[in-house]
């Protein structure tokens, strides 16, 4: 909540006269039936009597006017409204996207990236129409409902009370209905969930299904989550069917009791006929509004958990805080200093357990270990996704907490495992709104052997890649990744199984065009594949956190049983 | 690998969609609907009755208005007369539209869970082309969101439609029978709400499909965005996106705004001339009293009628939208249904028994897009207990071979025999059997350990899957698992390792005893002591068994018989490793280069 009027600060001013506009409009509706009573009570039967027919006609006209200020201030009201919606949400959008590109991978993980994504999407939408939807009918239907029995008291104060009388029902129709209901709408989501999971799974494994000819079991098993949500849907329909019949019931029996009473009250001489006329529309003009009233409820809940779930991404701190560090000219490029890392920040659950190494000036490192051994960590550390548990790293002798991250974070040049191609141009997804200038992209294109297969594509550089790369086969997005890390040629440059699509041919040429053009570059190689990372000055094997080995691919072979494994179990034993 | 659909832009994908034959999407939904018809005519009956009890309720109370003259003067018998027989419509009314809702959701349920249970059964009959040709999300939403669509539609549109029809028609006539000479006001005032809501409609519809698209693009654009976020800002690239993104979202904010501006119009400007309607209406209906031709009642009844006459017209815009989404979802829907089947069985084909697996490829020629063949003329004999690998660089199409073994492709021309007989000449079901098949891209699923194991074999003991995990090397670890073989593995199979599915996998392939293996062995991503256990489980499955491995180890590929060299998807040469070497073509490079 708090959240919402933050962002609507600015736009006070502009709500407020929108507001105030469509107080006008709604007066003006108000007093239709009003004048509806009036004609049909006193200027008729005036008029039936001394036969002066302009009473009727100014009564016409005054009518007219209320029509045409109703429709007036209501448009005006509704495009304020349009107004300051868009331009609440449209900086609250921004500030939410950049909160979002600065979050620690700590606060990422926490949320997740699926939920993020809600976040920035859905959560936006329902409270831009709650706001929007707000600043139409909030005050429009509490107006009515209060003018309107404001108004039918004036004309007959009875018959109001009636009419009162009949809202707490259709109040307890609308809770008890939809408090049963909604508890039997999750259900039916869980339902789909399941039936949705069984679909996604028989598309994943359909070659499977098919060579063991199960489709007839995997027909039937789906069968059964398919009648698992038609029974909770039944279940939940059912209940919600009621509610309209109730409501519409509610509301005639209401009607019906106006006449009624109304009828006593005329008998009595204490009302005419003519208010009961206008009663019944009061009465239908209220209802709707207490219905509206409803509806505003619900949609508002709705948006203040979405601004709950958008203010829980605000409030993430910024846990990367850049520190002073005492800087030592050091021959060493990059240090590891006893580091240990979990992402829980338990020392009982150590991803990485006490790392050591030294690399000095215009060495390579290449990394080797099994999944889950903390290879990409080691990356996540050295980029500063995450801030060590223990110990320190050193980039050219200073503390990487020391340097803001952004210049830290442009020395190096990093292709992912999994890593996102951009639905863009190729020369975008390789420059990635760097200046870098044609003949770099160019180049990095080509070391990275992938310019050929770009330029077979129609539009070479420009060709724009499909949503996820779809339009790239497993291979070429891994060369296209690794063009963007080559290209402008970083400090550093760290490849995290970058090259595990590509034969070894393939993966031997780009390796060669590192060594040769990007002299000064310091490669970081994270492999599966020996052969990516044997001619490294060091190496490191990982093995569920831990170092068990460290140094050049003789040495390891001498010293590290795990490494020489591999290496056999790789290359064939005879070799 | 087979031609595939272009891609589409987010904006494609989520903008307003038109069914292009809707007269076709509408046949097909009453296809369906025709199973129900009876419960549908009921449903028609039901919303008849009701609105038609709901239009009695006006006329009733204008009579007992009518009974209320004045002070002294009303007559009460009639006044309950009229207002008993009031309640008692009313109160049938919203019985009958009750009934009716569940009537409807009955219906509705039952075509919907047809139609999806149509979907799948159709899904798992199509060839496996169609999955390569289709994303898995694409699919998934024909069978979710689109019945979805359909199903939200049919329970509320077609009884508003009904509904709808009866009180517009039942309203005007009701208003003709009150006053004939009010009805020539509402002449003025419905074309003039009817005109003014088709012009409008009009002019915002493309406004609104346009901020659907624009939507639809910052919706794509943050999703690549935020799932892009760590090479973001590992290049430090917050900013530029950031401002990506402002000029994006202010796009989508002014679409947004400029269909808001417009329809904001819509609803008061409707209202005023509902409104305008009453004010004449009244005036008129004073002046019709003055002169005796009316009474109060009457005005009353008319005004009530008049307001219901017009709501369903300014429902008309919103159920047309929504009936057009939903025969845009339909069509899709059929298109699924409408995708050609595997083709079936040949008359007469037979079953396999006591398989040998000896495999003769005699002369196919075989490609997925018609102009462009990847196999060409290609022979290959396999005798049992041989050893076929397939070699060459990742994305060459190696899976071709596996893809016409399996027949989920069909070749061109040339046959494939199995122990002599033509594989057309085989029972597709029994052909398959005759194979088993360890897939890179282990598939588990959604259930305990043993059915996973016992998938492929319907009749599997407990002990004859213990025996399989055995031998595939896996059986201690499962039996360290709190609920041993009843673990239920969770989707993607993620509480256990990707070794250890492999090894899942490899149980489940040594349960057939099938005399001809199809493998594609994995190597990345799993750590080596696992590694060495699928490699050992693996050799024990291939021994005795006629194989066919998409090899990446060089001991596999330098003891096979034979080695199929591929390279962008045709086979580029075939021979044994030392001929292969000799002849110093693609093998020999691809086969130095990894020690360079």
């Amino acid at each position: 909540m708090k959240l919402i009027a933050k962002y609507l600060k600015p736009y006070y001013g502009r709500m407020f006269f929108g507001l105030l506009i469509k107080i006008f409009g709604t007066v003006a509706e108000l007093f239709m039936p009003w004048i509806l009573a009036h004609i049909l009570d006193d200027v008729v039967p005036q008029a039936k009597l001394d036969g002066n027919m302009r009473p009727m006609i100014f009564w016409g006209v005054m009518m007219f006017f209320m029509v045409v200020i109703a429709r007036t201030c209501n448009v005006i009201a509704n495009r304020k409204a349009a107004e300051v919606s868009k331009n609440t949400i449209y900086s609250l959008r921004n500030d939410l996207f950049e909160q979002i590109l600065h979050l620690s991978g700590k606060q990422t993980d926490r949320i997740g990236i699926p939920s993020l994504i809600s976040r920035m999407t859905t959560d936006t939408y329902n409270i831009h129409h709650a706001i929007n939807m707000m600043q139409r009918m909030g005050v429009r239907a509490p107006m009515i409902i209060i003018g309107g029995l404001f108004l039918t008291a004036t004309l007959e104060p009875v018959l109001t009370l009636v009419l009162a009388g009949t809202l707490p029902f259709v109040v307890l129709v609308v809770v008890v209905v939809s408090k049963k209901g909604i508890p039997l709408y999750a259900k039916v989501q869980q339902a789909i969930d399941v039936m949705v999971r069984t679909v996604r799974e028989d598309v994943a494994g359909i070659r499977v299904i098919k060579a063991l000819s199960k489709n007839e079991y995997e027909k039937n098993r789906f069968g059964k989550a398919n009648d698992a949500v038609v029974k909770e849907e039944l279940k939940a329909s059912g209940v919600m069917a009621m509610s309209g019949p109730l409501l519409n019931l509610c509301l005639n029996l209401g009607l019906t009791f106006v006449i009624i009473v109304g009828a006593f009250r005329v008998n009595a001489g204490i009302s005419k006929a003519g208010k009961i006329v206008a009663f019944l529309t009061y009465f239908t003009l209220i209802l709707n509004a207490v219905i509206a009233v409803n509806r505003i409820f619900v949609m508002m809940s709705k948006a203040i958990a979405s601004a709950a779930r958008i203010d829980d991404v605000f409030e993430a701190e910024n846990d990367l805080k850049v520190e002073e560090s005492i800087g030592f000219s050091s021959e060493n490029r990059l240090e590891f200093r006893n580091v240990s890392f979990s992402y829980q920040g338990d020392m009982d659950k150590l991803c990485l357990e006490n790392v050591n190494f030294t690399l000095r000036k215009g060495q390579n490192l290449g990394i080797i270990g099994a999944t889950g051994s903390g290879k990409t960590t080691l990356f996540h550390l050295l980029m500063r996704f995450y801030d060590v548990t223990e110990g320190e790293i050193l980039v050219d002798g200073k503390n990487i907490k020391s340097y803001p991250l952004q210049e830290l974070r442009k020395r190096f040049g990093v292709a992912f495992q999994n890593d996102v191609v951009f639905h863009d141009t190729v020369q975008e997804n390789i420059s990635f709104g760097r200046d870098l200038t044609t003949e770099e992209i160019n180049e990095a294109a080509k070391w990275a052997n992938a310019y050929d297969f770009i330029m077979e594509k129609e539009g070479g550089m420009e060709h724009v890649a499909a949503i996820k790369g779809a339009d790239f086969s497993g291979g070429q997005k891994q060369r296209l990744l690794v063009a963007r890390a080559l290209a402008g040629g970083p400090e550093f440059l760290l490849l995290d199984d970058a090259s595990s699509a590509l034969d070894y041919k393939t993966d031997a040429f780009i390796r060669k065009q590192i060594r040769e053009n990007l002299k000064h570059t310091m490669t970081i190689t994270i492999a599966q594949r020996i052969s990516s990372v044997m001619q490294a000055d060091l190496i490191l094997v990982l093995d569920d956190g831990v170092v068990i080995g460290q140094g050049t691919h003789e040495e390891l072979l001498e010293t590290c049983e795990t490494y020489r494994e591999i290496y056999h179990s790789q290359m064939g034993t005879e070799l | 690998m087979a031609a595939g659909q272009g891609p589409k832009t987010p904006a494609q994908k989520r903008g307003v969609e038109k069914a292009k034959d809707p007269k076709k999407a509408l046949k097909g939904l009453w296809e369906y609907l025709k199973l129900y018809r009876w419960m549908l005519l009921g449903a028609i009956i039901l919303t008849f009755a009701s609105n038609g009890f709901a239009l009695v309720g006006p006329m009733l109370s204008g009579k007992a208005i009518d009974a209320i003259i004045g002070p002294g003067q009303v007559v009460f018998e009639t006044v309950f007369y009229y207002a008993g027989w009031m309640v008692l419509f009313y109160i049938a009314s919203s019985a009958l539209s009750y009934v009716l809702g569940l009537l409807m959701r009955t219906i509705t349920q039952k075509t919907v869970r047809r139609m999806r249970q149509d979907v799948f059964e159709k899904l798992m009959e199509l060839p496996v082309g169609f999955f390569d040709t289709h994303q898995a999300g694409d699919i998934i939403s024909r069978i979710s969101y689109d019945i979805d669509v359909i199903n939200t539609s049919l329970s509320n549109d077609v009884v508003q439609i009904c509904a709808s029809i009866v009180t517009v028609a039942g309203s005007f006539v009701m208003m003709v029978i009150i006053a004939p000479e009010l009805v020539t006001v509402m002449l003025v005032t419905i074309p003039l709400s009817i005109a003014y809501t088709k012009y409008m409609t009009k002019k915002t519809r493309p406004r609104f499909s346009k901020r659907s698209a624009k939507l639809g693009e910052m919706n794509g654009f943050v999703e690549e965005m935020i799932t892009g976020q760590k090479p973001i800002q590992a290049y430090a690239r917050e900013e530029v996106m950031q401002e990506r993104f402002a000029k994006i979202n202010k796009e989508a904010m002014d679409a947004y705004y400029d269909a808001d501006y417009y329809s904001a119009t819509m609803g008061p400007t409707v209202n005023s001339i509902n409104n305008l309607s009453l004010t004449l209406v009244t005036v008129f209906g004073a002046i019709l009293y003055l002169k005796d031709i009316l009474s109060l009642g009457n005005i009353s009844s008319f005004v009530q009628y008049s307001r219901k006459f017009s709501g369903p017209i300014n429902e008309v815009a919103n159920i047309a939208g929504e009936l057009q989404s939903a025969l845009a979802a339909a069509e899709r829907v059929f298109r699924v249904l409408a995708e050609e089947e595997e083709v079936a069985d040949i008359y007469g084909a037979t079953e396999l028994s006591d398989v040998e697996g000896n495999v003769v490829i005699e002369n196919v020629t075989f490609g997925y897009r018609k102009e462009a063949a990847i196999i060409k003329n290609f022979s290959l004999n396999a005798k049992k207990g041989s050893l076929i690998a397939v070699v060459g660089p990742t994305g060459a199409g190696k899976t071709t071979l596996i893809n016409l073994l399996m027949r989920f492709y069909d070749p061109w021309e040339g046959e494939i025999h199995i122990d002599g007989t033509e594989n057309r000449e085989i029972k597709r079901a029994s052909l398959r059997k005759a194979y088993a098949m360890v897939l890179q891209d282990t598939w588990v699923f959604g259930g305990t350990i043993f059915e996973n194991i016992a998938y492929g074999k319907e009749d599997a003991t407990m002990e004859e899957v213990v025996e399989a995990a055995k031998a595939a090397y896996i059986h201690s670890y499962i039996r360290r698992l709190p609920d041993g073989y009843h673990t239920i593995l969770t989707e993607d199979g993620v509480n256990i390792s990707k070794g250890q599915k492999q090894l899942i996998t490899i149980a489940r392939a040594m349960l057939l005893d099938a005399k001809m293996l199809i493998l594609d062995e994995a190597t990345s991503n799993v750590d080596t002591r696992t590694e060495q256990k699928i490699q050992a489980a693996m050799e024990r499955l291939m021994a005795g068994k006629t194989c066919f491995v998409i090899a990446h180890r060089l001991s596999t590929i330098q003891h096979a018989d034979t080695i199929l060299v591929v390279n962008d998807g045709q086979i580029v040469e075939q021979g044994s490793h030392e001929e292969l070497i000799k002849k110093k073509g693609f093998y020999y490079t691809l086969y130095t280069s990894q020690f360079e």
